[in-house]
């Protein structure tokens, strides 16, 4: 029997950036919140001292561990799912902080063209230039609209940046200056220069120099270690959760987290959400806590497994493509949207083993819809990016095609091309299916007992077309940038996805839109059928974009808190009106 | 003590960054997010485990000590010995497998958590074993390409999820593969797996390798995927953990460890060889 708990103004699921920034602006302006965090308590102390690639690389320390929950996948409607049994193929964050804590520290805005991707294809090629089965939608709002949220997460996490010499307007300038350059990045940069792009250091988390955001949290200067990617920063300088909003709603006496708190339904009436149901792992004990605001701010999978769970919104149908709860999952996965070209140099040694998590150099001539499509066999685009996040020695053994994986040739080229060597990647575009998309699984549960949610994800030519033109453009910068030889990713026609969800980058499952039919919510991640829950987080991304996620998170989480506050003020009620908006399914 | 103290101070200069200098750049004490008491602390074990040269505190003593076994019987782990020097031989570059310390490595791991698959889903259904190994075979054509992805490069097959549904843990699967090598060796060579020549240990791991040999449970191939991995973790993870003895595996992949920062370093042209630190040292 759950113990129900005094009623409190917000409740919010997950302590990750979405939630911690809720968190923040909601306590700053009074009202009493909640946050419910299934991980354990960490704190930036946890992570002094522990350079260590075995335990957080290899043995996934900051990772949810799955023997409680983990999601299961497959290809096909009439195919079994499997549970994914190993952090090795999934790397979804918990603990306090959330993924903000491991993440690397890149930030991008997502592009004009993305938030209007339906509007503006249709406007530029026409209705048939979009393929059949393709659920494109625009997303309610525009760049301009957001614009002013990211550049209050930028400020908030003292982002690190080079003006895009062709990216959309900006309101401000970053608030720290671009971090230093490397050997590899010059390069990359005096090659693409000479080749007529445009390239500009990758915005960044891991900060040039000390800084003191709005809300009087300090983030110190990058030491360039190398151990960001799946670490917690050493010398808080990478920004994360636990030391800018979560210490921020803190400070304010307003915020009360609890660390090892399982969700396990949103309580409702059919109209309105009346708090969250959890169990505390520590005890087993059930609670029920209420509240005037409920806030879904965990992952994607926990987000729209919540809602699945709870029997909130119609369930996406995949045969007829109604239905909301599920809808357009996309992503970033490791053997389609994330290849490039690798070169190895004979006569020149890189200092590969130095970097930051965000330490790089970009170019986007060929993002979203930046080059003509009209004869290409493809939507959307790819950044192109050099990246010097420091290779590490397990994980880093690359030896040109035909060495064998192990041996004496093995251990002898992998250890002379261990810092003779550089990759220059694409990050494409991942467009919505309508055989795409999240349920419950059947037959596999969680430690509780509750379904597990499930995937069913398969790649189209839209997939491969798009990574193909991306990987030529990589093999033709890598050739430019001298190295002896050139090797290409190979997409082949049968190239499927594999199940494997190391990239961190997944989106979908709430979309949000213009039209209740077509959204689960509104832009202020209001759900269109239950006005006092908010889902937050890039489960309302309708697609996804060339970039990494993280900012795009940030800024539609700052709308929501202005949503949310707004909301109370004025005694509840939708914030959008929701509109029929032409789209094509 | 002199002459060590300068050499490492010559690479403090050339390498790292003075103390003054790296609490200047952080920011630190001007207001960082760690608390003084704890930030001073670790700063001075760091730059103190520099100058006073606490490397060599190490690994004749306390870390040979550590050499016995946790799991594995003697005849298990002569073979374990055997594989993973084919896999990382000894050569001109260094020690291979045996001499970094990496069976014992790998039979501490397997002794915790890690070979039970603690962390892992393990809720059944599992999949039929001749189920998993269609699969196997079914995806195997499809030769993954090599990208780096968010992870390095030995994340990537299609049959990634796949491969992880066998319903042995880790330490039974490397009993079940270990054994069937020595097996194999009686039968093809009448000697056992440790005893063979090179060229017929290197034979029999490439019929594990490319799936030529059955085993009950588990595909020969992933078995092998799983070996060769550890191998690399034992030869290149931090020394606390057994492998990597001396440092050895780092020297020679010119890797620096846990180095506090690259600041002075990250913008030159030059290949910096920096001297490497562990966390022994790091941690202070």
């Amino acid at each position: 029997m759950a113990q129900k708990l005094d009623k409190v103004d917000a409740v919010i699921v997950g302590s990750g950036w979405a939630g911690g920034i809720i968190a923040a602006e909601l306590t700053k302006k009074g009202y009493n919140v909640v946050g419910l965090e299934r991980g354990v308590d960490k704190d930036q102390e946890d992570y002094i001292g522990t350079k260590d690639e075995l335990r957080f690389s290899r043995r996934y320390e900051m990772m949810q561990h799955l023997n409680k929950e983990t999601i299961t996948s497959r290809n096909n409607q009439d195919a079994t799912a499997l549970p994914v049994r190993t952090n090795e193929n999934a790397l979804f964050g918990t603990n306090t902080g959330g993924s903000g804590v491991h993440w690397n520290g890149v930030n991008f805005r997502f592009l004009p063209y993305d938030f209007e991707i339906y509007s503006k294809t249709v406007e530029r090629y026409g209705k048939d230039k979009i393929p059949k089965g393709m659920t494109l939608q625009d997303w309610g709002i525009t760049y301009d609209e957001l614009e002013k949220y990211y550049d209050r997460y930028e400020k908030m996490a003292g982002i690190s940046g080079e003006e895009n010499p062709i990216g959309p307007n900006r309101s401000d300038k970053y608030p720290t200056p671009p971090m230093k350059d490397t050997p590899a990045i010059r390069l990359f940069k005096k090659s693409t220069s000479e080749m007529g792009y445009h390239p500009y250091h990758i915005p960044s988390a891991n900060l040039s120099e000390q800084y003191k955001n709005p809300d009087g949290e300090t983030i110190n200067a990058c030491m360039y270690c190398a151990f960001c990617e799946t670490y917690g920063c050493d010398f808080g300088a990478k920004s994360d959760p636990i030391i800018t909003v979560l210490k921020t709603a803190k400070k304010t006496g307003n915020y009360e987290l609890r660390n090892e708190a399982t969700v396990t339904r949103v309580m409702h009436d059919g109209n309105r959400a009346t708090g969250l149901l959890y169990t505390d792992t520590k005890t087993g004990q059930e609670y029920e806590q209420p509240a005037d605001i409920v806030v879904l701010a965990g992952f994607i999978f926990t987000n729209t497994r919540l809602l699945l769970l709870s029997d909130i919104g119609k369930t996406y149908n995949p045969k007829t493509g109604t239905g909301v709860i599920g809808k357009n999952f996309t992503g970033h996965f490791n053997n389609m949207t994330y290849l490039g070209a690798r070169g190895f140099f004979e006569d020149k040694k890189f200092n590969n083993f130095m970097g930051a998590g965000a330490l790089g150099a970009t170019i986007d001539d060929f993002s979203g819809d930046n080059i003509d499509h009209s004869d290409l066999d493809f939507l959307h685009g790819f950044e192109v990016q050099i990246q010097t996040t420091g290779n590490r020695p397990i994980a880093t053994n690359f030896v040109p095609k035909g060495t064998p994986s192990w041996g004496k040739e093995f251990k002898d080229k992998s250890l002379y091309y261990t810092n003779r060597n550089l990759y220059v990647n694409a990050l494409s575009g991942s467009l919505p299916w309508q055989h795409n998309y999240l349920d419950l699984d059947p037959t596999y549960t969680d430690f509780l007992g509750n379904p597990l949610l499930r995937v069913t994800y398969s790649y189209t030519d839209q997939d491969r077309n798009l990574s193909r033109y991306a990987v030529d453009v990589c093999e033709k910068i890598m050739k430019k940038m001298g190295a002896d030889t050139v090797e290409k990713d190979e997409i082949t026609d049968d190239i499927e996805f594999n199940s494997s969800f190391t990239t961190g980058h997944f989106g979908g499952g709430a979309i949000m839109g213009n039209d209740p039919k077509t959204s689960a919510v509104n832009n202020y991640s209001q759900m269109w059928e239950m006005d006092n829950l908010f889902v937050v987080g890039a489960s309302s991304f309708p697609h996804f974009g060339n970039y990494n996620p993280t900012e795009t998170v940030g800024a539609l989480a700052y709308r929501a808190a202005e949503g949310i506050d707004q909301f109370l003020k004025d005694g509840g009620g939708l914030l959008v009106k929701g509109n029929q908006v032409k789209s094509k399914t | 003590m002199t002459d060590k103290r300068s050499d490492d101070d010559k690479n403090l200069d050339e390498d790292g960054l003075s103390r003054r200098r790296f609490i200047k750049n952080t920011g630190m004490v001007a207001g960082g997010v760690v608390g003084g008491s704890l930030l001073g602390g670790l700063l001075t074990s760091q730059f103190q485990t520099n100058e006073e040269t606490k490397t060599d505190k190490k690994q004749e003593t306390s870390s040979d000590l550590q050499d016995a076994r946790m799991f594995f019987n003697q005849n298990d782990f002569k073979v374990l010995q055997a594989a993973t020097e084919r896999i990382f031989p000894e050569d001109d570059n260094g020690p291979g497998a045996i001499g970094l310390g990496v069976p014992y490595f790998i039979d501490k791991q397997l002794a915790g958590s890690w070979g039970t698959n603690a962390k892992d889903y393990r809720e059944r259904p599992f999949l039929k074993f001749n189920q998993v190994e269609n699969m196997q075979q079914k995806d195997s054509e499809n030769l993954p390409p090599n990208p780096q992805g968010a992870q390095g490069e030995d994340q990537k097959t299609n049959t990634e999820n796949q491969r992880h549904q066998s319903r042995l843990n880790r330490r039974e699967i490397f009993l079940n593969g270990l054994r069937k090598m020595n097996q194999l060796s009686q039968e093809r060579f009448n000697t056992t797996f440790d005893e063979a020549s090179e060229e017929q240990q290197i034979e029999i791991l490439q019929d594990f390798e490319s799936g030529k040999v059955k085993l009950k449970g588990v595909a020969a191939e992933n078995f092998f995927i799983l070996l060769r991995v550890a191998t690399l973790e034992g030869a290149y993870s931090d020394p606390l953990y057994g492998g990597n003895k001396n440092m050895d595996g780092w020297k020679m992949k010119e890797f620096p460890g846990a180095q506090p920062a690259y600041t002075n370093k990250i913008s030159q042209d030059e290949f910096a060889k920096i001297k490497p630190i562990s966390l022994t040292d790091y941690q202070g």
